[in-house]
């Protein structure tokens, strides 16, 4: 299926120089350089951007939706992520940013901060329930719920089954909009304001349902320019719009969703290095005790994605004074959890990782991979392209690679072509000359 | 292919590099897509395994067997034994020494979760001499 390999995060050839920045800090190996530039194995791709935020070329790119793709729709709602919020300086008032929204051609307005609010509802529900297996790990961020997919697989069963908040904005936002202008679904158009890539391929190819109700997903960065021209021209009195409260504001942040749940027991952690670390650890049980693990694959959160474009932790500060005169919380569940809100289908196990599916050949791969890296020089100079030795042993086995592609192994290949030439043109001739300096006169 | 074997020197007076055996093998159990359950049985039953080794047995060796039917543990130290394995197998019971306890060790949950985890295990202990825990996890159950 081609679409299951859709992925925001992309190369551009022409700007790709082929050293292997990239290549090093991808943390699910997925990048080798190959005849001088640098290929995303589509399969192992999380979308988590690092890529994009390490290449000092600029290389690496996202592709987004473009926000002149509203037009299509005659009812147009923007969604967006509170980490937009977190983008202005001296912002105290969150209708600035919604009504300046409004004045670039939305018809409405659907915070994703208020679903935060009753994502973070049921969330408290379903930890009250005593139902999930625990830590329960939040399902907010796509790339960090790819990986677990692809990395962490008994992991799985500890994921909050809940849709992120802006898949439930736009399902609730839809409805809403249908109902109030009699328009089909297919005319109303939810165009999610994105902070990183991740979330665009979680639009376009879901996990955990069958499909997504949001068209269009634009970056936080093309959004910026424009809002800043039309928050300017806004008249002194603001047209009351802000929906959500501090909790949903908060989840623009690393920390926010766990503190929501309102347990005491609660991890949150940020960066992808420090998600994939807690990971580790759970998996060998080492975080025995704990309720709730929130994990941001950006540092600092989603104000962290690399579609924003202040620095994160100044965005963080932000977000932290914007809901300090909002109610805790403006959205509540009426009693149950709506189906809506929950996940309609299992998010299987990607065995990207594993060498081969019968046990026994993948470990005569194994081996083989042992003994070529026995020959490697175990530097882990990625000048093969690929990011360690190790990696390269692999590539290897997989037959996508050949020894030589390491320079060290090509060179002492070629070193001893070079004695094999030299003794065969000049015959005895070395030998007589060393024979010479031994025997001083 | 009779299968792959690895060993492992565990350090006794390195605690910081404890788990990263077990962190080895559970990555090549990955490479070579055993069950998800079957990792999560070894990983934490060595985890367990090569942890007391730190703390009670002064280091030692963990040497691991895998073939296509099962994952072999085998860990030996020349540490002072266990005087009454009976009772060190009970939850809860713990002999680690107050500095071990204050890094979140020394529950008395060691030698219980790597029976819990593993499907066969064997303790042969000699005051004086060491331990030696077997340990087996079968791919099918």
């Amino acid at each position: 299926m081609e679409e299951q390999y859709f992925h925001s995060v992309t190369l551009n050839p022409d700007a790709c120089k082929g050293c292997i920045t990239c290549v090093k800090r991808c943390p699910t190996e997925a990048i080798r350089v190959r005849g001088g530039k640098a290929h995303i194995l589509r399969d192992r791709c999380i979308d988590c951007g690092e890529c994009i935020r390490v290449c000092p070329h600029h290389a690496k790119r996202a592709v987004t939706d473009r926000l002149a793709g509203m037009e299509r729709f005659r009812w147009k709602i923007a969604l967006p992520a509170p980490a937009l919020y977190g983008q202005f300086n001296n912002l105290d008032d969150v209708d600035l940013v919604l009504g300046g929204l409004i004045a670039m051609g939305f018809d409405q307005v659907f915070e994703v901060a208020a679903a935060a609010e009753l994502v973070s509802d049921a969330t408290r529900l379903l930890l009250s329930q005593g139902l999930l297996e625990r830590p329960v790990i939040s399902s907010a961020c796509p790339a960090v719920l790819r990986l677990i997919r692809v990395r962490f697989p008994q992991l799985l069963g500890n994921v909050l089954p809940l849709q992120a908040p802006v898949e439930l904005a736009a399902r609730i936002a839809k409805r809403q909009a249908a109902r109030r202008t009699g328009l089909s679904p297919a005319e109303i158009g939810c165009v999610f304001i994105s902070p990183c890539p991740a979330k665009v391929t979680a639009a376009k190819h879901p996990l955990g349902t069958a499909r997504s109700d949001i068209d269009l997903v634009v970056s936080v960065s093309e959004v910026y320019p424009h809002l800043l021209g039309t928050m300017k021209a806004l008249p002194a009195t603001l047209q009351e719009l802000a929906a959500a409260g501090k909790t949903g504001i908060g989840w623009g942040r690393s920390g926010g969703e766990a503190a929501a749940t309102l347990h005491e027991r609660y991890l949150a952690a940020d960066g992808i290095e420090n998600v994939i670390r807690v990971l580790e650890d759970m998996e060998d049980e080492k975080l025995r005790g704990l309720d709730f693990v929130e994990l941001d694959a950006c540092a600092s959160g989603c104000v962290g994605g690399v579609l924003t474009i202040e620095n994160p932790y100044v965005a963080a500060a932000r977000l932290k004074r914007l809901g300090r005169y909002r109610p805790v919380s403006c959205n509540h569940l009426e009693d149950a959890i709506p189906p809506e809100a929950k996940w309609d289908r299992e998010v299987p196990f990607a065995p990207v990782m594993q060498l081969d599916p019968d046990p026994l050949r993948a470990m005569e791969m194994l081996s083989k991979m042992s003994e070529i890296e026995e020959r490697l020089p175990g530097l882990d100079c990625g000048s093969c392209g690929a990011p360690s030795c190790r990696a390269l042993a692999e590539d290897i086995v997989r037959g996508y690679a050949a020894e030589d592609s390491c320079i060290y192994v090509l060179k002492e290949k070629l070193e001893a072509v070079m004695e094999t030439m030299m003794a065969e043109s000049f015959g005895e001739k070395p030998r007589a000359e060393e024979g010479e300096e031994v025997s001083p006169q | 292919m009779s299968g792959l074997h690895y060993t492992y020197q565990v350090p006794g007076d390195d605690f910081t590099r404890a788990g990263e055996a077990s962190g080895a093998v559970k990555g090549t159990l990955k490479k070579l897509g055993f069950p998800p359950e079957v990792v999560r049985k070894v990983s934490i039953a060595m985890y367990e395994g090569e942890i007391n080794l730190v703390i009670h047995g002064g280091g030692g060796t963990i040497d691991v067997d895998i073939d296509g039917e099962k994952v072999h543990m085998v860990l030996s130290d020349h540490g002072p034994g266990i005087p009454d394995i009976a009772k060190a197998m009970e939850e809860g019971w713990s002999t680690a020494p107050d500095n071990v306890r204050s890094l979140g060790f020394g529950a008395g949950m060691g030698l219980p979760n790597m029976k819990k985890y593993s499907d066969e295990m064997k303790v042969e202990s000699t005051v004086g001499e060491g331990t030696t825990v077997t340990m087996t996890v079968y791919l099918r159950g």
